[in-house]
């Protein structure tokens, strides 16, 4: 029995050298490859909770808040489901956003308005659309699913300090995406995202993604603190303030169903 | 108004205590119309105040409660002045199971123009019109949601009466409805227990429920006083008469691409007729128009019933059309345009709603309707001079 199952491990060791050594023949390989490993990394935490306050700034300095609460939950072989509850601005205090993302199918979303304690089903193709007058877009807030992109990994670069992978990813959906591409900054050591350049679908620059204050948890997700998103064609800009993240919080698939947005709050 | 200052102050003790949260809005309302008053002591334009407080807290196991009083005071009329308790109810929550006793609020339909399956609450018809404000509904709700979907089960031991115009008010009949003479069809009358059962449950991209309900029919039938008792010749009221009714409705939305499909139905068996009414209709949304930033929105819906009286009743064979601009802005802009043509009748009527937010705390709600043709035959006739448009500023804390 020993001798036969030495060869099958002699064999996935020998394949593992292969792969982690020999830099994979095309930069289209090597961006899926960075990418996957990322999504890899950034996976497995199972459920989550975060308090994230927003702040807009438009053209002429004017800044407005809001605050939410965001819960998470991976969904194994699926995509994530996530509640998105509103604190202020006051008006749509109490309003939840149910997002269910899938890998390939449309993603399902729900809106629940406590005014009327109504479910709302929205339409899914909704990507583009700025994300609560912010500057961030429905497609920009959702869990980035890795099979709903392309990649091309086109350089090394430095970047802040970091030793930096610089990939190129294409939305699947390009009827739908607001963009034509997106150009990432990953650092090598840890595949964290540092700066994503996003270019609208006449292929000009449209906004700038900076994230700063990363910090680690459970020894192993790391996650920005703040985020800065700039668009260069209208002069205003969104930062997120990420607080108070804890991970492995017992919530379960039932809390994010649509049938349970009338009691919770 | 003295139960109001204590329930105020007892709510700010508890949220001062720490023990929950305190939030909702006050807000002034005004509303003009356009021609002067069809009927005797009917004032032309009114004003009001209102607050709708909410109190919450929850504790550590899930389990919550809520308090939302309301109260509305209004220039014009004393029908229209109420206090009401919207929400005082105790959740408890135990893995897939769930319960929720006292004055709550459910809704349930997928349609925008009609809300015809909804029926828990009744109707609080004189604060506006559009059917979408509710009086708390006493209740003893219970859930549960096991792997093949949501099963819930109401009694309401308390039946709400419908909120009309009072003889001052805008809005209503030629002849005012008595609601403090209601007759109904249970010798129980307000005491009588409606049960409701419900399923509902998401597949794909569709959520779809069912529900049975017996008991008390939130519309009432409004009666001549004469058909009661041929002795009372007063033509100035009119008697609502609420029915026991056993009714199985449906409601259904769709998702898929840019399209929202919405469907509702119900088959109704009460006092006089048994009868099916249903509305259907879709969404199409056109996403960030020319890279804009700004979504539109077409909507479309159908209502249709089958009732022998089909003539005087609303929504019998009437088309909806309805164009939704959302800018995605920081106000929260919204504006929607709606426009509804019954399609025996020949009367048809014109909506605008339009909202932005001003500041973290500030909200502004300009709204108009426009009976454009009332058919001296049809439901509309009555209300033919009371075009009107409502301003509405709500400050939320």
């Amino acid at each position: 029995m020993q001798s036969m199952t030495k060869i099958p491990v002699m064999a996935v060791v020998l394949l593992w050298t292969a792969v982690a050594w020999s830099a994979p023949a095309t930069p289209d390989e090597r961006g899926w490859e960075i990418a996957r490993e990322a999504d890899r990394r950034s996976s497995g935490y199972g459920d989550s909770t975060a308090h994230l306050r927003m702040i807009l700034r438009n053209r002429q300095g004017q800044e407005s808040e809001r605050a939410m609460r965001i819960r998470s939950l991976e969904i194994e072989g699926d995509g994530t489901k996530s509640l998105c509850i509103f604190d202020t601005p006051r008006d749509v205090k109490g309003t939840i956003l149910l997002t269910h993302t899938h890998k390939t199918e449309d993603d399902d979303q729900w809106l629940y308005l406590p005014a009327l304690r109504r479910v709302r089903r929205i339409a899914a193709q909704n990507k583009s659309g700025s994300f609560m007058g912010s500057e961030y877009s429905y497609e920009d807030i959702a869990t980035q699913e890795l099979e709903k992109y392309t990649y091309t990994w086109l350089r090394d670069e430095t970047y802040d300090g970091n030793d930096c992978f610089v990939v190129e990813r294409r939305p699947v959906d390009q009827a739908h995406s607001g963009y034509s591409r997106q150009v990432a900054w990953l650092d090598k050591s840890a595949y964290r995202t540092w700066k994503v350049d996003y270019y609208d679908r006449k292929d000009d620059l449209l906004k700038t993604l900076t994230c700063k204050g990363f910090r680690i948890y459970q020894d192993r997700f790391w996650r920005a603190g703040e985020m800065n998103m700039v668009n260069h064609q209208t002069g205003k800009s969104t930062r997120l303030l990420w607080s108070d993240h804890t991970f492995g919080t017992g919530q379960n698939e039932l809390d994010f169903e649509r049938s349970r947005l009338t009691l919770i709050r | 108004m003295k139960i109001l200052a204590v329930l105020a102050t007892w709510m700010v003790g508890l949220a001062a205590a720490g023990a929950g949260e305190i939030s909702g809005y006050v807000s002034v309302e005004g509303r003009g119309f356009l021609h002067d008053a069809l009927y005797d002591g009917q004032d032309r334009d009114n004003g009001s105040i209102a607050a709708q407080p909410e109190y919450y807290h929850e504790w550590e196991n899930g389990s919550s409660f809520t308090f939302v009083p309301f109260a509305r005071i209004d220039s014009a009329d004393s029908e229209r002045t109420h206090f009401d308790v919207r929400e005082l109810n105790y959740l408890y929550r135990e893995g897939i199971w769930f319960f929720r006793l006292g004055f709550g609020k459910v809704f349930w339909g997928a349609t925008e123009f009609v809300h015809l399956v909804d029926i828990i609450n009744q109707t609080d018809f004189v604060e506006h019109i559009d059917g979408e404000d509710k009086l708390g509904q006493p209740m003893l709700q219970f859930g549960i949601s096991p792997s093949w979907g949501n099963v819930e089960v109401f009694i309401l031991p308390y039946f709400r009466e419908r909120t009309f115009p009072g003889e001052d008010g805008r809005l209503r009949t030629s002849r005012v409805v008595d609601t403090d003479d209601a007759i109904f069809e249970s010798s129980s009358e307000e005491s009588a227990k409606d049960l409701v059962m419900r399923y509902s449950n998401t597949i794909g991209s569709a959520d779809f429920g069912v529900y049975f309900f017996r008991g008390t029919s939130r519309e009432p039938l409004l009666a001549t006083p004469d058909l009661i008792d041929p002795n009372d010749t007063d033509e100035t009221r009119l008697i609502p008469f609420y029915e026991q009714i056993n009714q199985i409705g449906a409601d259904v939305q769709y998702a898929t691409g840019n399209w929202l499909w919405k469907w509702e139905g119900y088959f109704r068996n009460g006092y006089f007729q048994d009868y099916f009414a249903t509305v259907g209709g879709f969404e199409y949304t056109f996403f960030d128009v020319a890279g804009s930033g700004h979504d539109i929105s077409v909507l479309s819906e159908y209502s249709w019933n089958d009732r022998d009286d089909g003539g005087m009743t609303i929504f019998q064979n009437d088309l909806f059309g309805g164009l939704r601009w959302a800018p995605n802005d920081e106000a929260g802009t919204q504006l929607l345009v709606g426009f509804s043509q019954d399609m025996e009748q020949h009367e048809n009527a014109l909506t605008i709603e339009a909202s932005r937010r001003f500041g973290a705390h500030w909200r502004l709600i300009v709204e108009a309707w426009c009976f454009l043709n009332a058919e001296p035959s049809g439901v509309l006739h009555e209300l033919r001079d009371d075009d009107f448009a409502r301003l509405e500023l709500a400050y939320y804390f």
